[in-house]
């Protein structure tokens, strides 16, 4: 009985933890500075873009606007000039979303059916197919941006809008391809083969079966897609005509020029708008962007 | 008698592999087989075979006197169930089982009908509307087979069906597989690695290894007579024993270490004499007794003895091998005595030790 006692009385509960030890203080401070390191560039950003050009003038980039202002948003949006035009980044976001919605949308088709017959209607030769297409990702986009010029115009698409999906489907083709087929072949082999024997064709068993199982991986290749195909640069400015650049050349071009006085509060607003897309296809998606991530590893 | 499927010369390499082998099999309309073989033997591939999920190399596969050598699996009047149970998981019980008619393009009333009949024949009625995720695994793999049932096909292949499932559905649903098929008398191939169920279902078994039938018979004449060393071994919990030794005297004895049996009475071909051969003893084909018969028992020392409930198992070392033995839970043996083994010489089987064959 007195043992029982004794360990009545004793202490109870968790241990205690000290919370000022030596291993708290090095993993809060590290994830703290580095923290800071991110957030300080975007303060600094969206503080400027809330300044007028006296206030900018004064030099104190990291203290907040004393008279805060959204001229620079409306002007970077409507106002700026680029080369004849004086739209704004407007003309070059309608661009992006009309290179984006088909771009998204046919490459995500076209891979996932070929992701689909990869794993569940395997033909012959098709370990090499999908060998010469995962190559394909290893091949440095300039090597090929002058030949693709050439097909392009040949094709009559040259410096158009559709010249520039067709670029995007084909340049996502790789990506997407391993990224479907690794998740189709994770799916149980038993159901395709009994939605086989129930009479279910090529199209019926993607449709009516993988399609409802897929969402996940859908929705990770829209996220790899807008967020790559919004931030692509290069493709838009070579594939395309002023009038037709995406909003990435647009912004590019509104910084860079380089007549009368840099309004660096116009620019800073330019970018935050251009990096809006991504920045809030990352927030809905949170944990599924980590996924994709993880899926599509290999894109480092 | 009318043969449901016929299965000619069929073979399948994947690439150098070869996995079936000019493989023979004629199942008789309503007979349930069962293909029985460890893991790799073949048994389920050829069930895909059958099924046509797997385009074969060579030899023909007829079902119902039509050639279905290549035709879609839709097409050869088949149902299949599927280990995994493999439900649609974003469809209905209903929908599950109504896909393949769609597909068919049949009429919705007609589909209706088979539904409700299958659903009764199961008593899966209450789960019509429920989708496959909020059932136990019982009731999946029950829809599994209305999905085939609804088909109202002439041959049912069940790919390892029960393998999923806990010790005690798993001999509730045998039951009821039985049940089904003496109700719809259909022809039924049933692979599986477990030999009681093959042994409890079979009106043939037939056992496979490497891409080879071993032995096709009824369960007890495989049970009883298992035509080589490797069937002999498969089947029976625990394995029959085997005593390496050489028949003598033409065929009329058995030498064994120091050991004479008489084999007066064994029911096979005839066994003459062999320098190498082996003998076959089931553990529940021997007795246990206190006092030696010239020509009738092995002497034997007990090593350890496990009560098991309704019998018991007792395992000796004798004639230079160790041996098991079932006996009745009230004969207990202290470890260490020595005893002799009565043979019941016309449920034996012997091998020859080259071929492996049984005389």
């Amino acid at each position: 009985m007195a043992d029982l006692s004794a360990t009545m009385t004793g202490p109870r509960g968790a241990k205690p933890r000290r919370v000022l030890s030596g291993r708290n203080i090095m993993v809060y401070g590290t994830l703290i500075v580095v923290s800071l390191y991110y957030i300080l560039p975007l303060w600094v950003m969206v503080m400027t873009s809330l300044k007028g050009m006296p206030e900018i003038r004064l030099g104190n980039i990291f203290a907040p606007p004393v008279e805060v202002t959204f001229q620079p948003w409306v002007k970077a949006w409507s106002e700026a000039c680029t080369g004849l035009n004086c739209d704004g980044l407007s003309r070059g976001f309608w661009n992006s979303v009309q290179i984006l919605i088909p771009s998204v949308v046919l490459s995500i088709i076209v891979a996932s059916v070929n992701g689909y017959a990869l794993v569940n209607w395997r033909f012959k030769g098709s370990d090499v197919f999908f060998t010469i297409l995962i190559f394909g990702s290893f091949i440095p986009y300039q090597v090929m941006l002058y030949p693709i010029v050439i097909l392009l115009r040949e094709m009559g698409i040259y410096g158009t809008l559709w010249g520039l999906v067709l670029v995007h489907t084909i340049f996502g083709m790789p990506i997407l391809t391993l990224l479907f087929r690794n998740y189709f072949s994770s799916l149980p082999e038993e159901l395709f083969k009994a939605a086989r024997v129930d009479g279910a064709g090529f199209w019926g068993i993607y449709f009516q079966i993988m399609l409802p199982m897929s969402l996940p991986i859908f929705v990770v290749a829209i996220i790899l897609q807008v967020t790559g195909i919004w931030n692509d640069f290069l493709f838009g400015v070579v594939y395309t005509k002023p009038d037709l650049y995406p909003m990435t050349v647009q912004l590019n071009n509104i910084v860079n020029s380089v007549q009368g006085v840099k309004e660096y509060n116009v620019n800073m607003a330019a970018t935050l708008l251009t990096g809006l897309v991504p920045l809030i296809v990352y927030f809905v998606s949170g944990k599924l962007f980590v996924r994709g991530i993880a899926a599509g590893a290999v894109k480092g | 008698m009318t043969h449901s499927i016929q299965v000619k010369d069929l073979t399948l390499d994947f690439g150098a592999v070869s996995v079936l082998k000019k493989l023979n099999l004629d199942v008789a309309e309503g007979e349930f087989i069962v293909l029985l073989g460890p893991s790799g033997c073949g048994k389920s591939t050829l069930l895909n075979c059958l099924a046509g999920l797997l385009d074969i190399t060579d030899g023909q596969i007829w079902i119902k006197g039509k050639n279905v050598t290549w035709a879609e699996p839709s097409e050869r009047g088949i149902g299949m169930v599927f280990q995994s149970y493999a439900l649609y998981p974003q469809m209905t019980v209903r929908g599950n089982l109504s896909f393949g008619l769609k597909n068919a393009r049949m009429a919705q009333s007609e589909i209706d009908k088979r539904i409700a009949r299958a659903a009764e024949i199961l008593q899966i009625q209450p789960l019509l509307d429920r989708k496959p995720g909020a059932l136990s695994g019982g009731q999946r793999q029950r829809v599994a087979i209305g999905r085939a049932l609804v088909r109202d096909v002439d041959v049912f292949l069940f790919d390892e069906p029960l393998s999923n499932l806990d010790a005690k559905l798993r001999s509730e649903l045998r039951v009821e597989i039985k049940r089904l098929h003496a109700q719809l008398k259909n022809t039924m191939v049933y692979v599986t690695h477990d030999q009681i169920e093959a042994l409890t279902l079979a009106d043939r078994i037939a056992v496979m290894r490497g891409g080879v039938i071993q032995q096709l018979a009824a369960p007890q004449e495989i049970y009883n007579r298992p035509s080589n060393l490797f069937v002999a071994g498969f089947i029976g919990s625990p394995s029959m024993n085997f005593l390496h030794g050489s028949t003598i005297d033409g065929g009329r004895a058995f030498q064994l270490q120091g050991t004479r049996l008489d084999l007066t009475g064994y029911e096979g071909g005839a066994v003459g004499t062999r320098d190498r051969a082996i003998i076959g003893l089931r553990p529940e084909h021997l007795t246990v007794q206190d006092h030696a018969e010239p020509g009738q028992t092995i002497p034997a020392v007990v090593e350890i003895d496990e009560p098991m409930g309704a019998d018991s198992l007792v395992w000796l070392k004798a004639a230079g091998a160790q041996m098991s033995v079932r006996v009745p839970v009230e004969q207990r043996m202290a470890p260490g005595t020595t005893v002799h083994l009565k043979v019941d010489i016309a449920k034996a089987s012997i091998f020859d030790t080259a071929s492996e064959l049984r005389v």
